[in-house]
């Protein structure tokens, strides 16, 4: 990759060791993807914000690098493991990691970062005219961006979303470019999909995929099928974009998922025949999806603990839109800042198996927090799980 | 062809998985233990080996992982992929760690269980 003259010194030192942490970033993540140079970027969403992913070594390595470094473009954050407003309801959460995450939060907003602490800023903002190039380090958010925002941006990591909000910069990555070949097409084969079903299609879709994918066989999902399909894609592999196609060139390679491949992937992650409590939102639920869900609990309760994950931002719409009253009166508690994804609001001690309809929230549940899963599609889990 | 990512020299022994690294969902940050099932290197530690796999995946945040087993000591020396990845990449820049890109026919010579040098300043990067 080449470096202009002012980002080879920043890159030796001369502009202090910030700088020169986050153009070495940048110089590895240019060479990993062959950019042949950087470019600017309007907006960088960065991930890394939870104490539970990023223990004491992010911890530390945010409070000294927040001492100097600010963001130079908007910049928005990831959930946090916890919401600090319930914080006094779970009382399993120790002193130690609230004052661990308040340090972490606090190092973001000394950086300048707009403390958005949601995995869904396509749900928060308005998003930038077309092929406006972002770096989104949220996988399912960069799939979104790129996929169904018209953006632009790499499946950016934690540290390389950093870079770039801190520089303004990214390298310019095929994904980047205008006319990129898509090299496979996976036919979807299962008829009205439900949510769930989307979720598992992106997630066979990011195991079988490179960097991007063709999706045949889907008509206008909604947004909730579509942020599961971002989900699940993110989670299992390094894809980062798809398209919707609804006819078939002849040169991309054609992938099938059927019921055969659902299975495999149903069997992969639900492991129990029911849950102790529920969660939905992962991704975040959106303010159309909060609407939603209260229409849906219309006159029933929930029969055990829901936990249903949303941005603060979409929150507050919501309460103003008088939708959250409906589900907190089923017994819903929304919860804002965090997400099921590794959350330790979920305690071990006390659960053993989780019921969700998040495809991403069950690969972390089951690999990560270390409980069982049952997989339901969200009208499945109000016909089961309220009276 | 061999291309380097991160510059630096190791020696080790390889432990090698024909398993994509999910490192935020299957590699525990303080020990480098292995506790994905799937996983071929299911409870071995990545802790001071040349770690060998195809290429990383899943979530952004796995590069503070990386960066957590480097402060933990339990890091591996080296990282050779057949497919570079940005969290992979970032994690190795930050952690110091060296990572080099290796072609499918040269992953598939390298050998779980053997002895191998790593220098990328010199003209035969692996040895």
């Amino acid at each position: 990759m080449e470096l202009t003259k002012e980002e080879q010194e920043a890159l030796n030192g001369e502009m202090g060791d910030t700088l020169q942490t986050a153009y070495r970033i940048l110089l590895a993540t240019g060479e990993a993807t062959n950019a042949e140079k950087l470019i600017p970027i309007k907006w960088a969403h960065l991930s890394g914000v939870n104490y539970n992913t990023i223990g004491d070594s992010g911890e530390e390595f945010l409070r000294e690098l927040s001492k100097d470094a600010r963001v130079k473009v908007k910049a928005t954050v990831n959930p946090m493991g916890i919401d600090f407003d319930h914080i006094s309801e779970f009382e399993h959460i120790d002193d130690e990691f609230i004052k661990k995450q308040a340090s972490i939060r606090d190092s973001y907003t000394r950086m300048g970062v707009e403390p958005t602490f949601s995995c869904t800023p396509y749900d928060i903002f308005d998003l930038p005219e077309k092929n406006t190039q972002v770096s989104f380090a949220e996988s399912n958010a960069a799939i979104f961006a790129n996929s169904l925002g018209g953006l632009k941006t790499n499946k950016e990591s934690a540290f390389s979303a950093l870079a770039s909000a801190i520089t303004g910069k990214s390298p310019y990555s095929d994904l980047r470019k205008d006319d990129i070949t898509i090299p496979m097409t996976i036919r979807m084969k299962m008829d009205n999909p439900n949510e769930l079903d989307f979720g598992m299609l992106g997630f066979f879709a990011g195991k079988v995929g490179d960097t991007s994918v063709n999706i045949s066989g889907v008509s206008q999902p909604n947004r909730r099928s579509c942020k599961a399909l971002c989900g699940g894609m993110g989670t299992s592999g390094t894809c980062a974009k798809f398209q919707f196609i609804d006819t078939e060139d002849d040169k991309s390679e054609k992938i099938d998922f059927g019921k055969e491949e659902m299975n495999e992937v149903y069997d992969e992650l639900n492991t129990a025949e029911k849950g102790d409590l529920i969660t939905l939102g992962s991704p975040q639920l959106g303010l159309e999806e909060i609407f939603d869900l209260s229409k849906m609990l219309s006159g029933k309760s929930f029969q055990k603990r829901c936990m249903i994950f949303c941005s603060r931002a979409v929150q507050e719409q919501a309460h103003n839109l008088n939708y959250t009253n409906e589900i907190e009166r089923a017994g819903g508690e929304i919860l804002s800042d965090c997400c099921t994804c590794l959350t330790p609001l979920i305690d071990t001690n006390e659960t053993d198996a989780v019921t969700t309809n998040s495809i991403k929230g069950a690969y972390y549940l089951k690999n990560s927090t270390g409980v069982d899963v049952n997989l339901k599609p969200l009208s499945k889990i109000i016909e089961d799980e309220t009276k | 062809m061999s291309k380097v990512i991160v510059n630096g020299k190791a020696e080790g022994t390889v432990l090698k998985t024909t398993n994509p690294i999910n490192f935020l969902g299957a590699v525990d940050k303080k020990t480098g233990m292995i506790h994905d099932k799937k996983y071929d290197i299911f409870e071995k530690s990545i802790k001071n080996t040349v770690l060998v796999f195809p290429h990383g995946v899943g979530s952004s945040v796995g590069a503070y992982t990386i960066y957590s087993l480097k402060s933990h000591q339990s890091a591996p020396l080296a990282m050779i992929c057949q497919k570079a990845d940005l969290t992979v990449a970032s994690g190795c820049a930050l952690a110091n760690i060296p990572m080099v890109i290796v072609s499918p026919e040269e992953f598939n010579s390298i050998k779980d269980g053997e002895e191998i040098e790593i220098d990328t300043n010199s003209t035969n990067i692996i040895n």
